[in-house]
């Protein structure tokens, strides 16, 4: 007999799928722009879980709640961008990166080891006062102007299906390069955790901080090479993102956004990111083209809350999330 | 030496448990009341009232409330902002749609709209917590912005969805001009502060303490955690919808559902954990702190003669702000509250060593 | 014990220079105080640098070619605002006590703050092509002086160009607006438009800061509307031009209002937003007229030019800075020639910006033909001029692709006389009667 919460999730997950279909079939909604939009959603939520990868790496492997991913998402752009204005890309990339590795560096010796048994909204805390060191150092050393980042990504959509559908259906191939890419950095990830030494490493510390400490597995080193992991995803992510809308102040506000991904696919959790996303994203774009008009446009921004928050109503870690054990 | 008990006896329950049983605390505090009630108004000046002081206050009330729901109860809550908006919405709708109600009256059922927000919003946390639940209330942040933004009732239908508070007025006094605002903000403060005070002394405040410490110990004891985090909410969501009535009327004048955005949320929340959670005190600090600071760093180097843009200033705010926030959560987590405490402690002995 | 010893010393240094912070320091008493609100920093910085270059590059100009206004020098300090209200609260109160004489906070939410606030502190909010519609009525908003135009007077004239294209009726209207007081004050207008020429009116807000525009877009891409008129500000322009450009929304029938037709919203799609067009504020990108040889030759030549690169010198944005800074001198000005060449107070900065007229030999002396249109404000008439043409981007320049359009007082004037009655109405205000004032 399945369990109460498994049920819940079933009928939970059912009541989306009927939801997000019910439009199509009524009234006006007609199907090749239901796609559109099921498309688009889907290839937004690639892009949150872009984000959200870098917040579950970190929160795995250190209990951390690193809200200064949407800033490092940003720094990282911002050096790229602005190196790419003097060197060529893959000289700009390889510096970018070894710049990140070295924020990793920096923020575990000067933030990290000093705080390494306070509770969790201390770090929290920390980490947002990361976020906002990264934001004001960005802006000086590199310039607070938009910046167009250039990496060959194509701007105009293709429109398939003309005969069949009318006006037919479009696909922005932008989005559709950058879920590919977002689909190679987690494939890449799998094998570096599963097949690596330095990939097992990390999941035993992040199984249990004592345990890996004591057979021998150096939890300083593994935090950077954590946040340094965090800031290639974060790298990734700026370049998507950046290539998207330009590499400016706002690209941040984009970890608000990977935050309601993080809670439904659970904290722990990369395949659960992954998921996550694409339930944000197909949710929030859904409900903003057919909900969003009974209620006067502008919902999306706690649509994606509010699914999340429901969602934790019966589970309350997530999708795959841990069962956090309460003991006495 | 100074600063000591011997020689103060109790003789009764009560002055055992009186808010402040040394008598010197008891001094310093009178003292540094009747600083603020009598002195100030007549040195501060203009600037001081209205960029610092008035809204020092109002933070720091709204930082009280906060504290009581994060530092006390242990309910991490983002969406603080929001309700300071319900507040400031609530205060304004009933002032306009019912122009003779007293000002108190105002304020105080606009802290019960937001006491009802808060509590609909606190319902999640019986089943959410910690980092989840605080990603929730993100939920009601979000969502508040955009209520207000949208429902055309609440702005009184102004087409831009700006909105300005009434004139001021408490029994023909009228609140207006910077030391009449402070005074009216110092008061309601000061017995809020109280009511807090004593809230957290009492058996609902244990209650919230246990369910924050170790909550299935406390339902186990016989602590019903659906009253405790409800009434933490409830109570907590009050103060912070009051001092965001305060903060549109008496601050602002106008504002846009953008004041109350989830920078805000984030500032009360920086006031609280610097200050200290668990303590009134820190509250206050905090607030004080996170006031003062963006614009002494402005002045600074004005001051020290080094001439920079506005942009540079702005970035180098973000930036100290952002390493003073680390520092001092690696230098004491506990707070600025904690340091006080530190700091009474050490007076106990002083001079002596120990 | 080192520990907490270094933490007093800290705070003991925070509230130092807090202390420091208070004291103020007092403008020259033979100098006017202009102050800047400005914003280089944040989600609006792209658009809010050069305006806040161009303005103050007007206030030096002034200094350093003509000695001053009729040899007062002028004072001028920036706060950085960012674009919120309550920061532009904060500075107000900040700079007030340097006995400033005229504000231009380019935001028309910190506009609504303020309006409450300078009646009663005296000083004149110059708000040169945004701020509040309603207070082109001067005998409400005695202290608001709209000039230029307002979004009303914008919101008309896009109509009355779109009209010329072919009639309205059962045609579709998409408003792409910043949800926030400065996206939301054409709906009025647009509304009651919309209703006598017959076409159908979309809203579609966007949140701030405006980077999330997919589904507006999508939206967009169903609704198929004939037009879209973008209200944006800061990245939402550039965002929505590139999702325009991903979703293939022809740029030909997009029109931005003026704070959406500059270079910043372009240049990030560059080639492909070209055809996009925009209302033109009386100027475009013109960069060769008297008064950019004068910055070239007083300011940039000797390295005192506030803009980073040259070339911002006549860009759109940095025109409009100038010409605000520019309605600010010539207000102080007309003041000066009834109160006389001394520091002016806010109240007879006041009568100048409520008398202050430019006709076009005026605005020759100024350098500054072809850019501005003749101004007359007047007690009834904060704006005194309500005309703009409309630019397009051709992938690399702007250039006029219109008449002058001047806005249809007959439909606006009642509702701007509504409008204000009704503040004053909430306020407690008593309007003057204009035919008496001098």
């Amino acid at each position: 007999m399945p369990s109460r919460r498994s049920l819940l999730t079933a009928a939970f997950f059912a009541l989306l799928a009927v939801a997000a279909v019910v439009p199509m079939l009524i009234g006006q909604a007609k199907f090749p722009q239901w796609l559109e939009i099921v498309l688009g959603g889907l290839m937004s939520g690639v892009l949150y879980a872009l984000v959200a990868l870098g917040l579950v790496l970190i929160f795995k492997a250190s209990g951390v709640f690193n809200f200064a991913q949407g800033a490092m998402v940003l720094f990282a752009a911002l050096c790229l961008v602005r190196l790419m204005e003097k060197v060529p890309f893959v000289v700009a990339l390889a510096l970018t990166l070894a710049i990140m590795v070295a924020l990793a560096w920096i923020v575990e010796r000067v933030v990290l080891r000093p705080l390494v048994n306070q509770e969790g909204i201390v770090l929290f805390m920390a980490t947002l006062g990361i976020a906002y060191f990264l934001d004001g150092f960005g802006q000086i050393v590199w310039g607070s102007d938009v910046y167009t980042l250039d990496v060959g990504m194509p701007k105009e959509p293709k429109i398939l299906f003309e005969k069949t559908f009318e006006g037919g259906i479009l696909v922005s191939t932008e989005d559709l390069l950058a879920a590919l890419i977002a689909a190679l950095l987690v494939a890449s990830l799998a094998f570096f955790f599963q097949k690596t030494p330095t990939g097992r490493a990390l999941r035993a510390v992040a199984d249990d901080h004592q345990a890996a400490q004591s057979i021998g597995i150096p939890l300083n080193r593994i935090w950077v090479i954590v946040w340094s992991v965090a800031g290639l995803v974060a790298l990734v992510g700026g370049i998507v993102w950046g290539s998207k809308l330009g590499v400016q102040f706002s690209l941040q506000q984009v970890a608000l956004k990977a935050l309601p991904v993080v809670i439904l696919g659970g904290f722990t959790s990369i395949p659960g990111a992954i998921v996550g996303g694409l339930l944000i994203g197909l949710g929030e774009k859904l409900s903003e083209v057919y909900l969003g008009p009974l209620f006067g446009g502008g919902i999306e921004n706690w649509f994606a809350y509010v699914l999340a928050l429901v969602f934790l109503l019966f589970r309350p870690e997530g999708l795959f999330g841990e069962r956090h054990i309460d003991r006495v | 030496m100074i600063y000591r008990e011997t020689g103060q006896f109790k003789t009764t329950y009560a002055s055992d448990v009186q808010l402040f049983p040394i008598v010197q605390d008891r001094v310093v505090v009178i003292a540094f009341l009747a600083f603020a009630f009598c002195v100030v108004p007549f040195v501060a000046s203009d600037y001081l009232f209205r960029a610092i002081l008035t809204p020092f206050l109002i933070l720091s009330l709204a930082a009280l409330g906060l504290n009581i729901l994060v530092g006390y109860c242990g309910q991490l809550s983002l969406g603080t902002g929001g309700f300071m908006a319900v507040g400031a919405y609530a205060a304004y709708n009933l002032a306009v749609r019912m122009p003779d109600l007293n000002l108190i009256v105002v304020l105080v059922l606009a802290g019960l709209c937001s006491t009802v927000v808060g509590a609909l919003f606190g319902i999640p946390s019986l089943r959410i917590k910690g980092f989840y639940l605080a990603v929730t209330t993100l939920a009601a942040q979000f969502f508040l912005d955009w209520l207000f933004a949208r429902v055309g009732w609440f702005t009184n239908y102004s087409s831009s969805g700006s909105v300005a508070a009434p004139p001021l007025a408490l029994f023909g006094w009228h609140v207006e001009g910077p030391v009449r605002k402070y005074l009216f903000v110092l008061s309601i403060v000061c017995v809020l502060a109280l009511l807090a005070k004593n809230l957290t002394r009492g058996a609902i405040g244990r209650s919230w303490m246990a369910i924050r410490d170790m909550d299935v110990a406390a339902e186990v004891i016989g602590i019903r955690p659906l009253h405790a985090k409800l009434t933490a909410f409830a109570v907590s969501s009050f103060y912070v919808g009051l001092a965001g009535a305060l903060w549109a009327f008496v601050y602002l004048g106008a504002w846009e559902p953008l004041a109350f955005d989830v920078n805000r949320s984030f500032e009360l929340l920086f006031m609280v954990i610097i200050g200290g959670l668990g303590s009134i005190l820190g509250s206050f600090l905090g607030a004080a702190f996170i006031v003062i600071l963006p614009i002494a760093l402005n002045r600074l180097p004005a001051a020290l003669g080094i001439p920079l843009s506005t942009a540079t200033v702005s970035e180098i705010e973000l930036m100290v702000f952002g390493a003073l926030i680390v520092f001092f959560l690696i230098a004491e987590p506990r707070g600025l509250a904690r340091l006080w405490a530190i700091g009474k402690e050490k007076l106990r002995l002083w001079p002596f060593p120990h | 014990m080192t520990k907490l010893f270094s933490m007093k010393g800290l705070a003991l240094a925070v509230a130092a220079a807090s202390a420091l912070a208070a004291a103020q320091a007092v403008a020259q008493s033979n100098e006017i105080f202009v102050p800047a609100l400005v914003y280089r920093t944040g989600p609006y910085a792209p658009n809010g640098v050069p305006w806040a270059d161009g303005f103050v590059d007007y206030l030096k100009l002034v200094n350093e070619r003509d000695g001053g206004i009729n040899g007062v020098k002028i004072a001028y300090e920036e706060c950085e605002t960012g674009y919120a209200t309550d920061r532009g609260v904060e500075c107000y109160e900040r700079l007030k006590s340097r006995k400033p004489v005229a504000f231009s906070p380019l935001s028309t939410g910190i506009t609504y703050a303020l309006t409450e606030k300078a009646p009663g502190d005296h000083i004149v909010l110059i708000t040169a092509g945004y701020g509040r519609a309603d207070s082109v009525d001067g005998s409400v908003f005695r202290w608001n002086f709209p000039m230029l135009g307002t979004y009303w007077d914008g919101a008309d004239i896009l109509v009355q160009h779109v009209k010329k294209k072919g009639p309205l009726k059962g045609k579709k209207i998409a408003l792409v607006y910043h949800d926030s007081p400065y996206g939301k004050e054409p709906i009025p207008v647009l509304e009651e438009l919309a209703k006598r020429e017959g076409f159908t009116l979309l809203k579609l807000p966007v949140t701030h800061p405006g980077v999330e525009q997919k589904a507006t877009w999508l939206q967009i891409r169903q609704q198929r509307p004939d037009y879209v008129f973008l209200w944006g500000w800061g990245v939402m322009n550039s965002t929505a031009i590139k999702e325009a450009i991903a979703v293939s929304y022809p740029r030909l029938q997009m029109y931005g209002v003026w704070w959406a037709a500059a270079e910043p919203d372009v240049l990030p799609a560059e080639q492909a937003a070209k055809g996009y067009n925009g209302l033109a504020l009386g100027h475009s990108a013109e960069n060769n007229l008297p008064v950019h040889k004068d910055m070239m030759r007083f300011l940039y030549d000797k390295g005192k030019g506030t803009a980073a690169k040259k070339e911002e010198v006549g860009q759109v944005l940095y025109n409009r800075g100038m010409i605000s800074a520019m309605l600010t001198v010539e207000s102080i000005r007309t003041a000066m020639g009834k109160y006389g060449k001394g520091v002016m107070t806010g109240d007879q900065v006041r009568w100048g910006a409520e008398h202050l007229k430019l006709d076009p030999a005026r605005i020759k002396q100024l350098g500054m033909e072809g850019i501005v249109q003749p101004l007359a404000a007047s007690c009834s008439d904060h704006g005194g001029s309500h005309a703009a043409s409309i630019h397009t981007w051709d992938g690399s320049h702007w250039s006029y692709t219109s008449d002058l359009y001047h806005a249809d007082y007959k439909l606006l004037r009642p509702m701007v006389q509504e409008s204000a009655l009704r503040y004053a109405k909430e306020k407690g205000i008593q309007p003057v009667d204009c035919s008496r004032e001098k």
